[in-house]
């Protein structure tokens, strides 16, 4: 469980969190929803100590990590996966010793038992045969898929994705959807996950908090969405008009009152129904 | 005020490389690495401007000793210690600092810039340990080396170029070579050497390490390292000079 309060944050005069707070349920895909620019990015780094927030206490599992020294950070990172948004795979290295490069630092396997676990991972990620291409030989959504490989080859008590689907084709980014949450359930993990794919809030959406302008607007689950009368969330999650017909439809249909396909074609045309 | 704001956060740094490293194994992995890279990938060009700082100074000294009073092994005493006292440490270190200079700054200001660095500290790794620690020890092992070839090759070139000129003869030069040979110029030459591979490699570690921005920046950042390396260089060495060889 990752609980976190008042952060504040901001470059200069610029105020990039203002007062965020929320807990991360463990065992759960907790994801953080926004616009582009709303802080997400900047919150998790702000989560994990890559940015010092200026205000605020972070708590992980019972422990204050704003406390922590040095050391003790160092130790806690070790529990810690993150996926980058930009991947930040280590250029002078193949896929192999990228994903390989944790095991290497903090566990004393043999290499054949490394081998074996980098090759475990590229596979959940629908990865194969890349391991001696380098990250400049990859397209950004396989680069991605390594990423999420490092992330998790050392079986992370935390996992942090900024943006894990970004880039990728509907299809590989369920499938990498599916894969956190089945990580995440697999070894009760804390996983945050940063997206504005709509497709990814609605499968993993279990505990959501939504940003924006670097405020708290909205948290809830994937159910409350579809029902929220949040204007800002609505128009954020359903931009399209197809979206915001789903929705409604959605609506209508818990209601019970959408009962033949004739009000189905009437609500696609946009018509109102009577 | 902005000079004592590097300064400070430089100290930091380099007291900030000083921790337990996580994995003994892997860092000398990386020393080794980086000391090829540095030391091996450096020794072309090291060769090529010792040799001929060596026989040009050969062929000048020969050009101004104008007086057929002044024995020819003078010119090779006098190639001797420009080339043992300043041609190799100084000239050398401060192309150094180009050549293996620019590389420390734009390879850690390229890992900053594309978060690669904040992935090793997210993994619990010290970035300054496992990162800068093991460059400033390969510059240190592998630059004095690099400053002893130097030596050997700048007298060695001066040999042929005075033998090819038809300036004095290999006996002659030899002989030159062993009159009035102070030691402990050599000694002031490795003062001097590890002083300046100190130089080269924290200076552009600072400033690659700390950069902000994009590609600009890293370009921007690695030809400053460069130049203030250099002043640095030149500064360190007026100071040793006027310290060490001072009568
Ligand atoms: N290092 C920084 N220095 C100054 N300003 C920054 C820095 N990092 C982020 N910002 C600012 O903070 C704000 C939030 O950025 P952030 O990267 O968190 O957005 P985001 O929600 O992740 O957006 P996206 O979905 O596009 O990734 C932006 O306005 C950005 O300009
Ligand atoms: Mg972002």
């Amino acid at each position: 469980m990752i609980e976190f309060k008042n952060i504040k944050k901001s470059f200069g005069d610029k105020v990039v969190l203002d007062d965020v707070s929320h807990v991360m349920e463990t065992g759960k895909a907790n994801l953080i929803i926004g616009q582009s620019g709303s802080g997400k990015t900047v919150l998790q780094k702000c989560l994990v100590g890559l940015f010092e927030p200026d205000e605020g206490e972070i708590i992980y599992d019972g422990i204050s990590f704003t406390d922590m020294n040095v050391e003790e950070r160092k130790l806690l990172r070790q529990q810690i996966g993150m996926l980058f948004q930009g991947s930040a795979l280590f250029d002078s290295m193949t896929v192999e010793q990228n994903i390989m490069f944790p095991l290497d630092m903090f566990t004393s396997k043999s290499f054949s038992e490394k081998l074996k676990r980098v090759n475990e991972v590229l596979a959940r990620v629908n990865l194969e045969g890349v391991n001696k291409k380098y990250p400049a030989e990859l397209s950004g959504g396989m680069k991605k898929r390594v990423g999420i490989a490092r992330a998790i080859v050392l079986n992370p008590k935390f996992l942090f994705c900024d943006e894990p689907n970004s880039g990728l084709d509907p299809q590989t980014s369920m499938v990498i959807d599916q894969l956190i949450l089945d990580i995440t359930r697999e070894f009760n993990m804390t996983t945050v996950v940063n997206t504005h794919d709509m497709n990814s809030v609605m499968e993993m959406g279990e505990n959501i908090l939504y940003m924006f302008e670097g405020k708290t607007e909205w948290t809830g689950n994937k159910k409350d969405i579809i029902f929220s009368k949040n204007e800002r969330l609505n128009s954020f999650i359903f931009a399209s008009e197809f979206l915001q017909d789903a929705k409604d439809m959605r609506m209508l249909e818990a209601k019970g009152k959408i009962s033949d396909d004739r009000d189905m074609d009437k609500m696609l045309k946009g018509d109102k129904l009577d | 005020m902005l000079f004592f704001n590097h300064f400070g956060r430089y100290l930091l740094m380099l007291k900030g490389m000083f921790t337990r490293p996580e994995n003994m194994r892997m860092y000398w992995k990386e020393l080794m690495h980086q000391c090829v890279e540095i030391g091996v990938g450096s020794l072309g060009i090291v060769i090529i401007i010792s040799f001929f700082m060596g026989a040009v100074s050969a062929v000048q000294t020969s050009y101004q000793l104008v007086s057929p009073l002044i024995p020819l092994t003078t010119i090779a005493q006098i190639v001797r210690d420009t080339v043992i006292l300043e041609f190799a440490p100084t000239v050398v270190c401060i192309v150094l600092a180009g050549v293996v200079g620019s590389k420390i700054a734009s390879e850690l200001g390229n890992m900053r810039v594309s978060e690669q660095i904040d992935a090793f500290e997210i993994m619990g790794i010290n970035t300054k340990g496992y990162l800068i620690m093991p460059k400033i020890a390969a510059c240190l092992i592998t630059i004095p080396m690099l400053v002893v070839l130097s030596m050997v090759l700048g007298i060695l070139g001066g040999r042929l170029a005075g033998v090819a000129t038809g300036i004095l003869s290999t006996a002659t030069y030899d002989m030159g070579l062993t009159l009035n040979f102070v030691p402990y110029n050599v000694f002031f030459a490795l003062v001097k050497a590890y002083t300046f591979a100190f130089i080269i490699s924290t200076i552009p570690s600072y400033y690659g390490y700390y950069v902000k921005g994009g590609a600009l920046e890293i370009g921007r950042s690695s030809t400053k390292s460069v130049v203030v390396s250099c002043v640095m260089i030149l500064f360190a060495d007026y100071i040793l000079a006027a310290l060490l060889l001072n009568k």
